[in-house]
């Protein structure tokens, strides 16, 4: 046995989220029992009320993210944790967080649907429900953690830019990541980068709270702080107020979208290697890019010439490393624990550049890297 | 070439399989300083069902964090190792509790009584899987069994420390007097022993 | 006059784009008014007050009034608000509802908001129907009326809300109506004071939709139909139940000391802080 680490512990995935909230500087959790993400709703019942936090269990999914919102409107950075079948709960309230720009985390740790579905067994089939699954037309930002630092990492991550941009981050797990232990050595206090949302320094009757500034992004005022403003999730004017003026709706519209679409080389995360002149590349993300890391280092000891993307960032989609890829790849492969989600934008982007394969595993089980080298040889 | 070393402990739900995976995963990654990923598969029911704790131990990081071809398989019921023992590489270790296992495919398995163990000498038999701890850490040089001890002792409930240390001490005494005097003809005739 | 105008100027925005959005004749204001005199009475601060309000004609009340105020999601607003008061527990909140916000969409809210005895007042605006959408019956529509979506006559029968939050554990049930003005006063200022959930119950009118639908007359007539079915609860006392049949009660209908939820959780802050209790 060598000299212990003291920073160094074994650390499942789901408890990893729950440090990494609490580093953040999380201080309100509300959620719902549901495998497989409870064990995060249960560290934070347990560590949320020693840090003067709040913990609540609501009486769902929708309630939950309700309660997030709430508490996010008076300053406290907050979170939920759910899977597949409440994460279709949440999309309501996801959408009012979305207009009303108020920051939250959204942990969504995927299983097999749809429906009840797979409750123990993993999958990635909600990577575009994070997208998409609300009504109407917004921007979002999703992030998918692939081994147990990143989930302590992308917790904080997720945090930071919802802060930033006053918009909902989700943070993707598959049942695999949020169930693994890995021995993990947390940064020391102090060492990780927080960012808090920006308040207003002007004076309560100057404050115009969805007011467009060059970032996009409006200073937010808490509940309580001498700033009376209305929250509302119907589409408003600069002052808050319901609008049905055209010249009004499409400029704020306009900005939701502008606030992070300047701003992706900030949001966008991932993994690129060996990908120039590349045979095949294989883009992958979450568990299944521990897969493809070994199925392409299998498939360059067997001489062929493999490269690897890892999406970290998994929407914005990011296509400034996507498409140098196509560009340069001769195959591109995207296997994925669902019928083709990513791969509908990987080929999205693929102007005609190369050709686009995919491998698709819905049994519940993972890809394993035998599988993908498989298929690399196959299609190579 | 790097090196990666692939544990599959199988079982039903209950036994403590799960468990046994974090302790061995702490012991290897935290107290041995070798790289560790821990991982499970589990049906819906919080007892009975099936089983399965995987740790993949390397020295460098870990890509695919489940097992491919396993270097130590131990399995708790009959259905896991029929189920199982095609992954295990042809110089690969088998444990099995004999308790349950009757029917093993080669004759260098071993062969060891640990829910037996941790009912007649325990009169508990969810420590089961502590005395198979115990046996691993005799049998394979993959866990020291100083990283072993630390880590059983950092993760059962306060108070039953001592338990838990006895049972892993008789899980290595068993795998010791396995290993001295080689796999006996049968099963069986552990059960009239006095362990 | 002059009371009037001068809490019009203190508690009504003034950036705010009049007019609003309720019919002529609505009940909603004199709610509003009754709501806004108990808060002055008080005397709290704007700026400690948050009303949240869910979707529908009463989901446009907080809009006008220049408190903190959060517009939310049908049925939702006790969620919104639970997140708000136990985030800052110095706040006080005031949550507006309509009886399809409160009991239909958000029934499973509203009884769990007072099961858990949170530090809110929920005041429910009962106008028997869904009015913004144009007059679909409600849970608390009365059996073998008319609405827009049962114009073969209502087959479900209403909820009483005063009585289900009384059986769900709140610990303050009022019911007025908007015909009432003063008891409805007196009903907010009690509510507003009580700690733990308290609702209040105002039963309304919504003449445009269910008084057309069901040739009940326009404001006046429906106003009057109130005022000749409402027993204040120490009149009830003295009929006999023959007498009670077709009326229904106003008045304080419970009051009640229970542990307080955002109490009994600053508690489990301090045990969890001191290391106590997680293994007992």
């Amino acid at each position: 046995m060598k000299k212990r680490n003291v920073n160094e512990v074994l650390l499942q995935g789901n408890e990893a989220v729950a440090e990494g909230a609490l580093r953040a500087g999380c201080r309100f959790f509300a959620g719902y029992p549901i495998t497989p993400a409870t064990e995060i709703a249960e560290i934070m019942s347990v560590k949320l009320p020693r840090l003067d936090g709040t913990f609540i269990q609501m009486e769902d999914e929708i309630a939950s993210l309700g309660a997030v919102i709430g508490a996010s409107l008076t300053g406290t950075k907050s979170m939920t944790a759910t899977s597949g079948p409440g994460f279709s709960l949440m999309q309501e309230n996801l959408g009012f967080a979305c207009i009303a720009e108020v920051p939250c985390v959204l942990v969504n740790v995927m299983r097999g649907g749809p429906s009840t579905g797979l409750p123990t067994y993993p999958a990635q089939g909600d990577v575009m429900q994070a997208r998409w699954g609300t009504h109407g037309d917004h921007p979002m930002i999703a992030l998918c953690a692939s081994t147990v630092r990143e989930c302590f990492d992308l917790t904080i991550k997720a945090f930071n830019l919802s802060e930033r941009f006053r918009n909902p981050v989700i943070l993707l797990l598959d049942e695999v990541v949020a169930h693994m232990r890995e021995k993990v050595t947390l940064p020391e206090e102090g060492l990780v980068e927080i960012f808090d949302r920006v308040k207003p320094k002007v004076p309560p009757e100057w404050y115009i709270p969805y007011e467009d500034t060059p970032a996009g992004v409006p200073p937010m005022a808490s509940f309580g702080e001498g700033y009376r403003y209305h929250v509302t999730g119907l589409t408003h004017d600069v002052r808050g107020f319901p609008t049905s003026r055209p010249d009004e709706i499409g400029p704020f519209i306009a900005r939701l979208f502008r606030k992070i679409s300047q701003r992706f080389p900030e949001i966008q995360m991932g993994e690129v290697d060996q990908v120039d002149g590349a045979d095949i590349t294989v883009i992958a993300y979450g568990s299944v890019a521990r897969s493809a890391k070994r199925a392409v280092r299998d498939a360059r000891e067997r001489g062929i010439k493999a490269g690897f993307v890892k999406l970290t960032t998994i929407w914005p989609f990011m296509k400034s490393v996507v498409e140098p890829v196509l560009k340069t790849s001769k195959v591109v492969l995207v296997p994925e624990m669902n019928m083709g989600q990513i791969s509908r934008e990987v080929k999205r982007v693929n102007q005609g550049y190369t050709r686009v394969v995919t491998l698709n595993k819905v049994d519940g089980t993972i890809i394993t890297p035998e599988e993908i080298l498989d298929r690399i040889i196959e299609v190579a | 070439m790097s090196f990666r070393y692939d544990i599959r402990l199988g079982g039903s739900g209950g036994q403590g399989l799960i468990m046994m995976g974090i302790i061995l995963a702490e012991a290897i990654g935290v107290y041995d300083g070798k790289e560790v990923a821990q991982t499970q598969s589990y049906g819906p029911e919080a007892r009975g069902g099936s089983s399965k704790a995987e740790v993949v131990v390397s020295d460098e990081e870990i890509d695919y964090p489940k097992a491919m071809k396993v270097d130590l398989l131990l399995t708790m019921n009959q259905k896991a190792l029929d189920e199982y023992y095609q992954d295990l590489k042809p110089d690969g270790l088998l444990i099995v509790d004999s308790t349950f296992v009757k029917t093993v495919p080669v004759a260098n398995a071993v062969q060891i009584p640990f829910t037996r163990i941790a009912r007649d000498r325990f009169k508990k038999e969810m420590v089961a899987n502590i005395v198979a701890l115990g046996a691993i850490s005799e049998l394979s040089s993959i866990v020291s069994k100083k990283a072993i001890e630390a880590a059983v002792l950092s993760r059962v409930p306060k108070g039953t420390e001592k338990l838990n240390r006895d049972a892993l001490k008789a899980g290595m005494a068993a795998a010791k007097r396995m290993r001295k005097s080689g796999p006996p003809p049968e099963a069986d005739t552990w059960e009239n022993e006095d362990i | 006059m002059e009371e009037f105008t001068k809490l019009i100027h203190k508690y009504l925005r003034h950036d705010k784009k009049f007019p609003h959005v309720w019919c002529p004749g609505c009940g909603i204001g004199i709610m509003l008014g009754a709501l806004i005199r108990a808060i002055d009475r008080i005397g709290y601060e704007k700026d400690e007050v948050v009303l949240v309000s869910g979707i529908g004609c009463s989901g446009r009340l907080p809009v006008y009034v220049d408190f903190n105020t959060l517009h939310t999601t049908h049925g939702r607003a006790l969620t919104f608000a639970t997140g708000i008061k136990l985030a800052k527990p110095g706040l006080k909140v005031i949550v507006v509802m309509g009886d399809g916000d409160a009991v239909a969409i958000g029934g499973n809210h509203f009884i769990h908001a007072a099961r858990r005895n949170i530090d809110l007042t929920a005041i429910i605006l009962n106008n028997s129907v869904y009015g913004m959408t144009g007059g679909q019956y409600s849970p608390t529509t009365p059996f073998g009326m008319r609405s827009t979506t049962t114009m073969y006559t209502n087959i479900e029968h209403a909820f009483k809300i005063s009585e289900l939050a009384v059986t769900a554990g709140a610990a303050f049930v009022g019911r007025g109506t908007v015909y009432h003005a003063k008891l409805l006063d007196g009903l907010m200022e009690k509510a507003f004071l009580k700690q733990g959930f308290s609702v209040v119950e105002v039963i309304a009118h919504c003449h445009t939709q269910y008084g057309k639908l069901n040739r009940l007359g326009g404001p006046v007539e429906m106003l009057q139909w109130q005022r000749d079915h409402a027993v204040t609860v120490e009149s009830a006392a003295r009929m006999k139940p023959e007498e009670m049949e077709d009326k229904f009660l106003i008045g304080v209908l419970a009051d009640r000391d229970l542990p307080v939820y955002t109490e009994q959780y600053e508690r489990i802050r301090q045990r969890a802080k001191a290391g106590q209790g997680k293994d007992a």
